[in-house]
C-alpha cells in the first residue's frame, strides 16, 4: 500500500510499504477513505518531537471502512464505516473508566512506557497513532490501510449519510478544540473567551466556546485568512503583529481581561519580545523543545480567577514562565491531550443536529502523493492553507484549493 | 489448596538501605590503582587531556579513599549494609488481591511474569529451582519460600551456594476505592561487580530495576486486558526496505493472564 512516512527532519515521503496485518485478536484493519494533516504533525516534520524513526508511518486523523477484524473484536464488523480517535485507549484501566482516555495506562507498550515514565515522573499516558516511539510508535493513518488496536474501544460507527469531511475531524481537532472550550467552565451569556491561535484547533475552540454560550469570543493570530475564518463565525479578532495583544485584549474587555483564555498554539509559538527571542534561540540550540509565547500571553491577559485552558502540544521543560502572575491572579490551569473517545458521540450528535459543519475548516484537498508538498504548504501558511484533507485512493498530481 | 507455610512465621523486615552506595574492599583497591594511574598520566599531554585525566584520577582516588560510589548514589542505586543491591517498585492493577496472589503463588508462572527468568521448577512445597540465561549458558540456583500469607504477601530467598544470591518479597495490598490491588515488589541481590556492576547495568538498560518495571507494566496489561499491546511486526517503511512481510496472526500470544485464569 501507499503511506506517508517520516524520513527525517523536514522530510516526509510517500512510499510503498507492506499492508498492515492483524497482530492481536483485538485489532481491526481499516481501509482509509479520508485522512488529514494535523498541526501536531508539523512538530514531527520540524523535528521537535523526539523518538521518530526513519520509515514510521505518520498520521492520526483518519476514517474509513473496516475490512478485517480479529477474533476477539465484538462491537465492529467488516463493512462498518468508522472514525478512529487519534489516541489509543484500552477502555478498562482506571483512567479509561473515569473517561480520561488520553491517560490510558495500558496502550503504550513497554519499554516505551517506562521511558515516558522517566520523563513524566508518572505512568505513561496513552499510545498515539503515527506519533513517536515514546508514545507507542503505532503506525499511523496517512496510508491506504491502517491497523487499529483496541478496535472495540477505538472504532466509532458512522451510520448517518454525513460525508467523510463532516465527521473526519471527530478524530482529533474538533474534540481538541471542544475540550479546550469545555474545560473553561464557561458561564453562558456572561463569560468572554480569548483564543490564541486561529489554526484548525483554534477555529474549533472558538466555535465550541460560542456553542457553549460564551458572551463574546476574541481570536488572536497573525494570518489574515485564519482571522477571516474566525470572523465568519462571529468572533472579534486581533492581529498580534499589528497591535499590542495584551493592550488590545484589555481594551476589548473593559480592562478586566478575558474570563478564560485558550492556548491553541503549542510548542512552535511565534510572537515577539525578549521571551520569544530567547525561546527561539534555545530551541535552535536544542536546549529546549518548547516556545511558550502563547502561554505567557494567556497568563498575562487572563482575568483574575480565570482559566487558562491549553490545547496546544508541549513537549518538555519551560522557563520564563510567569508563575507570579498566575499565582497573583488565582488562575486555574486546565490542559492535556484530548480524551477524544469521550466526545465523539456527543459531537457527532451536534453535527447531525446541524449545529456545526466541521468541513468549514478545509482549504485544501489532494491525494496522498501530495502530502509531502502540503506538509510544507501548511507549515509555511502558504496559499491560504488552514486544513488539508488527503484521499489515499485519489489520482496523484492534483491539489484542489477550496 | 495453597499450603499455608509461614503465615505465622516472623517476616524478616526489610533492612533499611544506607544512604550511600558502599564499595567492596576489592573495588576500592581497583579504583585506587586506576585513580593513581590516571593522575600519573595527567601529568603529560595537552591541557584538555591533563584536565580530563586529572578529574578522572581525582574522582577514582576519592572513591577509593571514601569507599563510596557517588555515581551509584546519583543514580539512586540502593544497597543494604551487606552490599546487596536493593530494587523495589509498585504498580496498581484493577483486579482483586486474591486473584493476583494466586497467579504469583504458582511459582511456575513466574517466567511468564518476569521475562529474564527462563524457568522455575518446584522441588517441594518450599523449595524451587530458578534458571536464568547467562552470557555463557544458563545459570541456576535453588530458592526457598520464607513467607506465604495468602492474598497478602509472598517472600523467598536463594539457598546458600547460589550463583546469584538474592531474596525478595511481593506484597498485595488493597488499593483505595475500587482500583484493585497495589502490588509492591522488593528485591535484594548481590550484583556481580558490586556497585560498579550495578552502575554499568543501569546505564546499559540491563539492570533489575528496569526489568522489574517492564515486568510489572506487562503484568498489569495482561491482568487488565488479557494481552500485551504490541507494535511488533507492524507495517513501516523499514519493513518495505527489507522486503519483510509478515503473515497475519489471528490469536493473542499466550500470557500470564491466560495462564492465571485457566489455572
Amino acid at each position: 500500500m501507499k503511506a506517508v512516512v517520516w524520513q527525517h527532519t523536514n522530510k516526509m515521503g510517500v512510499e510503498r510499504v507492506p499492508d498492515p496485518t492483524l497482530l492481536l485478536s483485538t485489532d481491526a484493519i481499516v481501509r482509509v477513505t479520508s485522512t488529514a494533516i494535523c498541526g501536531s504533525d508539523l512538530h514531527l516534520l520540524d523535528g521537535y518531537i523526539p523518538g521518530m524513526e526513519r520509515g514510521d508511518i505518520v498520521g492520526h486523523e483518519f476514517m474509513g471502512e473496516v475490512v478485517e477484524v480479529g477474533r476477539d473484536v465484538r462491537r465492529v464488523r467488516v463493512g462498518d464505516r468508522v472514525v478512529v480517535p487519534f489516541n489509543l485507549a484500552c477502555g478498562v484501566c482506571d483512567p479509561c473508566r473515569r473517561g480520561l482516555f488520553s491517560a490510558c495506562d495500558n496502550s503504550n507498550p513497554a519499554p516505551n512506557a517506562r521511558t515516558v515514565e522517566a520523563l513524566y515522573g508518572a505512568m505513561s499516558p496513552s499510545g498515539l497513532f503515527g506519533y513517536t516511539h515514546l508514545f507507542g510508535g503505532y503506525a499511523g493513518g496517512q496510508a491506504q490501510f491502517v491497523r487499529v488496536p483496541f478496535a472495540d474501544v477505538g472504532c466509532f460507527k458512522i451510520e448517518s449519510d454525513l460525508r467523510d469531511e463532516q465527521v473526519l475531524f471527530l478524530t482529533d481537532i474538533f474534540p481538541t478544540g471542544y475540550q479546550a472550550a469545555e474545560q473553561c467552565g464557561i458561564v453562558p451569556g456572561r463569560d468572554v473567551v480569548a483564543v490564541f491561535g486561529a489554526g484548525p484547533v483554534g477555529q474549533f475552540a472558538a466555535r465550541s466556546a460560542l456553542m457553549l454560550g460564551a458572551a463574546h469570543v476574541i481570536v488572536v493570530d497573525r494570518v489574515p485568512e485564519r482571522l477571516s475564518m474566525a470572523e465568519a463565525a462571529g468572533c472579534q479578532t486581533i492581529n498580534y503583529e499589528k497591535e499590542d495583544v495584551l493592550v488590545a485584549l484589555r481594551d476589548a474587555t473593559g480592562g478586566r481581561g478575558p474570563d478564560h483564555v485558550i492556548d491553541a498554539v503549542g510548542l512552535e509559538a511565534h510572537g515577539h519580545g525578549p521571551g520569544a527571542l530567547l525561546d527561539t534561540a534555545e530551541q535552535k540550540m536544542r536546549m529546549s523543545f518548547d516556545r511558550i509565547t502563547a502561554v505567557r500571553w494567556a497568563i498575562l491577559s487572563c482575568a483574575k480567577g480565570g482559566t487558562v485552558s491549553m490545547a496546544g502540544v508541549y513537549a518538555g521543560l519551560v522557563d520564563k514562565f510567569p508563575l507570579g502572575a498566575a499565582f497573583g491572579k488565582g488562575l486555574v490551569f486546565r490542559m492535556g491531550q484530548t480524551h477524544t473517545h469521550r466526545y465523539v458521540i456527543p459531537l457527532l450528535e451536534r453535527i447531525e443536529a446541524g449545529q456545526i459543519d466541521p468541513s468549514f475548516v478545509i482549504t485544501h484537498r489532494a491525494s496522498l502523493d501530495e502530502a509531502p508538498e502540503l506538509y510544507k504548504t501548511f507549515r509555511d501558511k502558504k496559499d491560504g492553507c488552514i486544513k488539508v484533507v488527503l484521499d489515499p485512493w485519489g489520482q496523484p498530481g492534483q491539489v484542489h484549493k477550496v | 489448596m495453597t499450603p499455608n507455610l509461614t503465615s505465622n512465621m516472623t517476616s524478616r523486615p526489610y533492612r533499611e538501605h544506607s544512604t550511600e552506595s558502599l564499595l567492596s574492599p576489592a573495588e576500592r583497591g581497583v579504583m585506587g590503582v586506576l585513580g593513581l594511574a590516571a593522575l600519573t598520566l595527567s601529568l603529560r599531554g595537552n591541557a584538555l587531556e591533563r584536565l580530563l585525566l586529572g578529574a578522572v584520577g581525582v574522582g577514582l582516588a576519592g572513591m577509593a579513599a571514601t569507599g563510596t560510589n557517588p555515581l551509584a548514589t546519583a543514580l539512586k542505586i540502593r544497597q543494604n549494609e551487606e552490599g546487596d543491591t536493593l530494587v523495589s517498585d509498585a504498580i496498581t492493577i484493577g483486579q482483586p488481591p486474591e486473584q493476583l496472589y494466586a497467579i504469583w503463588r504458582d511459582l511456575t508462572n513466574l517466567p511468564l511474569l518476569m521475562r529474564h527468568l527462563k524457568a522455575v521448577e518446584l522441588l517441594d512445597e518450599r523449595r524451587s529451582r530458578w534458571t536464568v540465561p547467562g552470557p555463557v549458558g544458563d545459570v541456576s540456583w535453588e530458592a526457598e519460600l520464607t513467607a506465604d500469607e495468602p492474598g497478602r504477601r509472598i517472600a523467598w530467598r536463594s539457598l546458600p551456594g547460589a550463583s546469584i544470591q538474592n531474596s525478595g518479597e511481593v506484597l498485595f495490598l488493597p488499593a483505595p476505592g475500587d482500583r484493585g490491588t497495589e502490588i509492591r515488589v522488593n528485591l535484594a541481590y548481590h550484583a556481580p561487580g558490586g556497585t560498579t556492576g550495578a552502575v554499568i547495568a543501569r546505564l546499559t538498560g540491563q539492570e533489575p530495576s528496569q526489568q522489574l518495571r517492564d515486568d510489572l507494566l506487562r503484568f498489569k496489561r495482561e491482568q487488565e486486558l488479557g494481552f500485551a499491546p504490541t507494535t511488533q511486526g507492524q507495517s513501516s517503511g523499514r519493513a518495505a526496505q527489507n522486503g519483510h512481510y509478515r503473515q497475519a496472526q489471528d490469536h493473542a500470544p499466550r500470557t500470564a493472564g491466560e495462564a492465571g485464569r485457566n489455572a
